[in-house]
């Protein structure tokens, strides 16, 4: 078996080090690229000719590393000491790649003593590129495989390397990004010093000013934002609740149809709502107009600023309390009702004293889980927002407007990132101490209990205007693409279709794709594609791991995992432009940098509905599996793979809806050459061009119905039901 | 693999997750060949054993041996042992025949061969022909011989089985029980085998090792265990037993003179002095007059069972339990009896 031994990775790491190009190559690989062994510029070398022929000594020690790993990589020799060897030549290979990469950028030494050390370097060297890359994971799997050989992860190698693979990820697109953000908190501005530059931004007025309380000025952002995302919560756990209730306890008619909603978050570009409220109240909106016309009143435009913006979100996430909320009510062991009306409670005292209750800290959880969407929410604050600024707006504006402040965006996320995990850390002890839900086991029969006559008019209320509204909103926003100006020329019309994917045959009969929209929706569609069955791959392998292996260190892992995902989009799209500008990993304005955005900002839904479905899974299939002989690959791919595979379409339509929907990170990260759909349609809002971002996000939402259809017929699976619908909880935007 | 019926051999094997004790240090000769049962209340450490014997586990402390081979540190696959699961965790998405050649293609062997082995082995536990059947689609009963041909089919050199026969019913637990006894002894194989059950026990076992608190409460044949229990515990837990308190007047040779309330016994001392003892009297021991001599006692309760009745009876050494299999003499509840005891059915034991 040489694909898969040691020695076919010390092979890619000698492929990488001796015969690729290192460094990236600007004009992408190609074929006549790929020797880097005798190139004739430096940049397009292998390390080992750039260490020969151009005199780069940084290099020698990658090359020592590979030459020290050798001996290890091949089967002689006692496991003891070829474990030995690989983990010094491994851990060694990684450091010296990660030093050079830092030590050396585009204006040669990084750091001043290092200048000091070796004298002024006359040389310089841009961001690690195809060679690079398969260099250091080879490197990290001979470091993995050493530490299997010496016996550590039950001296499995895949569970080693799968560890090691996944550790790396993390400390490479989440730890090393935020840390970077944060330290440009401690940066100097203009004239004043590191300290007074930090004071200034971290006690600046516009983020903790309280002047809207006295007055008609406003508040600083972050009370904005806390104030927004508090109300959005509650009103949305509100509804949520109501809807969940209607559902799952009356017999009201229309209640699969209610479930419906719950699919359009997951559909929806983030600002389709804001994008309805707009044409319902704007200025030249429906219902202003016939205000106008009916009786002379100007309503004015109420709906930019804090009104709209919680509209708009409220809208935007009861669909995501409601999902959470069905769990949690369904979740409810109906024996306890039974045993609550047999002991003579009504059925009022039923739902108070004992429903209620057991609901409370489920409809904690989905009140946190609204909290952090709303938090993390940027495309309604951007399309309704006007003056009224929240931190994900304010941290764009600091980045994108005239003043480029870095520190100051650093100091937003700085505080955005500390809400943001202080909920996820309250969210877990919610969950994790009290649920309930959990505690049920299979054997519960019965019915649940009717709801009281008071609480079912209550909910009913609430609910079913708001899924009136809810409709309308969506209608309007969607009409919005068919007339030519919305207030005021209502000719029906397809110009705006037509401006965006127009067709036209060019003289010589090709088809030429003159649309405006055809480049943003191609190039989104694709990595959306390439994105999606990474994310699942990690997710599911994540997932794997945490459930179904112990070794040292899990437990951090685990942890370290699930801080990733409480790290807000736009925190993580700062971060990555800060991060990913300049050596060792050169990738902004690549394809390369959206993707892993993706990847990594989609990571939980695959995590999540892999641990879910994987707890569903008798362990003693993969004993089973292990006792017959199976490797633990093999265990994986033909026992537990096969199973999971619900949960592979969960992840992989999850993970290509989210990238094609998601706007907060990637607005920071595209450049002309990739610009995606969401981006387009934000700036042509931004112009007020609102008829052919109305008419893309129509196009996108019929496009993405279609990709889960699609997915689910691929992948072959007839169950998507309430399984899926769980693990859906708690995307972000 | 010609290492069958190998011998297992554990030398100072203990689990602990920390600070817990799911396993003593404890050592134990399984010899090759026979079928070796350990039965326990419900943690009691017997399936924590059995996992480590399979390298589900790794144990804290001590070593193992398969054949006089250390496998202490190998991993499941590499022990050439198989296992039987109490779920049978039989793969659902695949057919009876891919369950079954599983491990044979995991250990390297082809297609062809493999399938042809696979066969021969479902014939072997009387399932010809059910090759092509999903396991959901196949009795409680069927899928535990396909999960049996699924372990037998790799010739292992040690056969184990976590409570196989637990989920299903009476009827078929039997006749399964006597099926893989069966097996076990034509093909000559070494299996250990975890139940609660005692009559399971009883009836499968060459040796079975009694386990209580994360230890071995004591082992031997099945005979020696009901016969002799060394304690309380396992004489309680080996069938129905009454422990009464006694006295043992005098020893001679190996026989202790045991004075129970009117009657005097003599019984094997097993190493006991003189002073009070603890008894354990079996139901079936217990004989019923009307008057004689024995001890006065009062039918407390009697349940007619069909085969045989049961009587709880009231007597200065405390309520007897026993079993009479007298069908047309019933005694009444209420009525006044003599109790005597046969000695091949009462037994010194420490407490």
């Amino acid at each position: 078996m040489f694909f898969g031994s040691s020695f076919f990775f010390w092979m890619i790491a000698a492929l990488g080090t001796l015969i690729l190009p290192w460094h990236m190559q600007q004009d992408g690989v190609s074929l006549s690229t790929l020797m880097g062994l005798g190139a004739e510029d430096a940049e397009a070398a292998s390390t080992l000719w750039q260490a020969l022929h151009f005199g780069r000594f940084w290099f020698w020690p990658v090359i020592a590393a590979l030459a020290l790993a050798l001996p290890g990589a091949l089967p002689f020799g006692s496991a003891c000491t070829r474990g030995r060897v690989l983990i010094i030549a491994g851990s060694f290979g990684l450091l010296s790649i990660i030093a050079q990469g830092f030590a050396i950028g585009i204006q040669g030494w990084n750091y001043p003593f290092l200048e000091a050390v070796f004298g002024e370097l006359q040389d310089r060297q841009f961001g690690i590129g195809l060679g690079g890359a398969l260099g250091f994971i080879g490197f990290l799997v001979l470091l993995t495989d050493g530490l299997a050989l010496r016996g550590y992860f039950k001296g499995d190698r895949f569970i080693a390397g799968a560890v090691g693979v996944l550790i790396a990820c993390i400390v490479i697109f989440t730890a090393w990004p935020v840390t970077t953000i944060l330290a440009q908190i401690f940066t100097s501005q203009g004239d004043l010093g590191v300290a007074d530059a930090m004071a200034a931004r971290l006690f600046d007025r516009k983020i903790w000013g309280l002047a809207c309380v006295t007055s008609t000025a406003n508040c600083g952002v972050f009370w904005n934002t806390l104030v927004l995302a508090t109300s959005t919560a509650t009103a949305a756990t509100l509804l949520g609740l109501c809807f969940a209730l209607i559902v799952t306890r009356t017999s009201f008619p229309a209640r699969r149809a209610l479930r419906l909603l719950t699919v359009l978050p997951i559909i929806t570009p983030p600002f389709v709502i804001g994008l309805g409220l707009i044409l319902i109240f704007g200025r030249s909106g429906v219902v202003n107009q016939l205000a106008d016309s009916l009786f002379g009143l100007q309503l004015g435009r109420w709906i930019y600023g804090f009104n709209g913006v919680w509209l708009a979100q409220v809208f935007s996430f009861t669909p995501t309390a409601f999902l959470v909320l069905i769990g949690v009510v369904e979740g409810i062991s109906p024996a306890m009702e039974e045993a609550s009306s047999t002991l003579r409670a009504s059925r009022m005292r039923t739902f108070r004293a004992v429903s209620l209750p057991l609901m409370l800290p489920g409809i904690a959880n989905a009140w946190l889980v609204v909290f952090i969407e709303s938090l993390a929410d940027f495309g309604n604050p951007i399309v309704l927002g006007g003056s009224f600024g929240v931190l994900s707006t304010e941290i764009f504006f600091a980045v994108v407007g005239a003043q480029q402040d870095f520190g100051r965006a650093a100091v937003l996320a700085g505080i955005m990132l500390v809400i943001a995990l202080c909920a996820f850390i309250i969210q877990r002890v919610v969950i994790g101490g009290r649920s309930y839900v959990s505690l049920t086991g299979k054997g519960d029969v019965g019915l649940p209990t009717p709801l009281p006559t008071l609480v079912r008019r209550m909910a009913y209320a609430i609910a079913l205007p708001w899924a009136f509204l809810t409709i309308t909103v969506y209608t309007m926003a969607l009409a919005g693409g068919f007339v030519r100006v919305w207030g005021r020329d209502w000719t029906p019309t397809l110009s705006h279709f037509k401006r965006a994917f127009a067709l036209e045959w060019s003289a010589s009969g090709a088809l030429i794709l003159s649309g405006g929209a055809w480049h943003s929706l191609f190039t989104t569609i694709k990595l959306a594609a390439i994105a999606a069955p990474i994310t699942a791959v990690l997710g599911l392998l994540a997932a794997w791991v945490l459930s179904r292996q112990r070794f040292f260190g899990r437990t951090a892992l685990e942890f370290a995992l699930m801080l990733t995902f409480a790290v807000p989009g736009t925190v993580i799209g700062v971060a990555y432009i800060l991060t990913y500008n300049l050596p060792p990993l050169e990738i902004t304005g690549t394809a390369m940098i959206l993707i892993a955005c993706f990847v990594f900002r989609n990571l939980p839904v695959g995590v999540r509905s892999g641990v879910a479905a994987m707890s569903q899974l008798d362990k003693s299939l993969d004993e089973a599996a292990v006792t017959l002989r199976a490797s633990t690959f093999r265990s994986l791919r033909t026992v537990v793979l096969p199973l999971l595979k619900p949960a592979i379409v969960t992840a992989l339509v999850y993970a290509f809806v989210r990238a094609m929907t998601t706007v907060s990170a990637v607005i920071f990260l595209v450049s002309a050459q990739y610009e995606m759909a969401t981006v387009f349609i934000i700036n042509r809002v931004i112009n007020g061009d609102y008829g052919l971002a109305i008419a893309y996000c129509s196009a996108l939402i019929v496009l993405m119905m279609a990709a889960i259809g699609l997915i689910n017929l691929l992948v072959g699976s007839r169950r998507l039901g309430r399984r899926q619908a769980a693990a859906l909880i708690g995307g972000r935007a | 693999m010609n290492n069958k019926a190998a011998e297992v051999r554990l030398e100072g094997i203990a689990k602990r997750y920390g600070k817990v004790e799911a396993v003593k240090p404890l050592d134990l000769i399984i010899e090759g060949g026979t079928l070796v049962t350990l039965l326990g209340p419900s943690g009691c450490g017997k399936t924590t054993l059995l996992r480590m014997i399979a390298g589900l586990e790794q144990p804290s402390a001590g070593r193992l041996f398969i054949g006089g081979r250390d496998v202490t540190l190998l991993s499941a696959g590499e022990r050439n042992v198989s296992m039987v699961f109490q779920s049978y965790a039989l793969f659902p998405h695949m057919t009876v025949l891919e369950n079954v050649s599983y491990g044979l293609i995991s250990s390297g062997f082809g297609k062809k061969d493999a399938a042809a082995r696979a066969e021969a082995a479902l014939e072997t536990v009387g399932l010809r022909g059910f090759g092509a059947r999903l396991p959901s689609e196949m009795s409680g009963g069927q899928q535990q011989r396909v999960a049996v041909a699924r372990a037998l089919v790799l010739e292992p050199a040690v056969l184990l089985f976590d409570e196989p026969l637990s989920n299903l019913d009476t009827r078929l637990r039997r006749s399964m029980r006597e099926e893989i006894r069966a097996l076990q002894q034509r093909l000559g194989l070494t299996v250990v085998y975890v139940t609660h059950d005692q009559s399971e026990a009883l009836a499968v076992s060459d040796k079975i090792v009694v386990m209580r608190n994360a230890e071995i409460a004591q082992a031997g044949t099945p005979e020696a265990l009901y016969a002799s229990p060394e304690n309380v515990f396992v004489a309680t837990f080996m069938g129905e037993a009454n422990h009464v308190r006694g006295s043992i007047e005098s020893v001679t040779g190996d026989t202790a003179q045991v004075a129970l309330d009117a009657l005097t016994l003599a019984l094997p001392h097993r190493g006991l002095g003189t002073g009070p003892c603890d008894v354990v009297i079996r139901p079936e021991a217990i004989r019923l007059a009307d008057n004689g001599p024995g001890i006065a006692g009062q039918i407390a309760r009697a349940t007619y069972m069909g085969a045989h009745t049961e009587y709880l009876i009231a007597t200065p050494l405390g309520e007897l339990f026993a079993i009479h299999p007298d069908r047309l003499n019933r005694r009444r509840a209420g009525s006044a009896v003599m109790v005597t005891l046969d000695p091949e059915g009462v037994v010194l034991v420490r407490p």
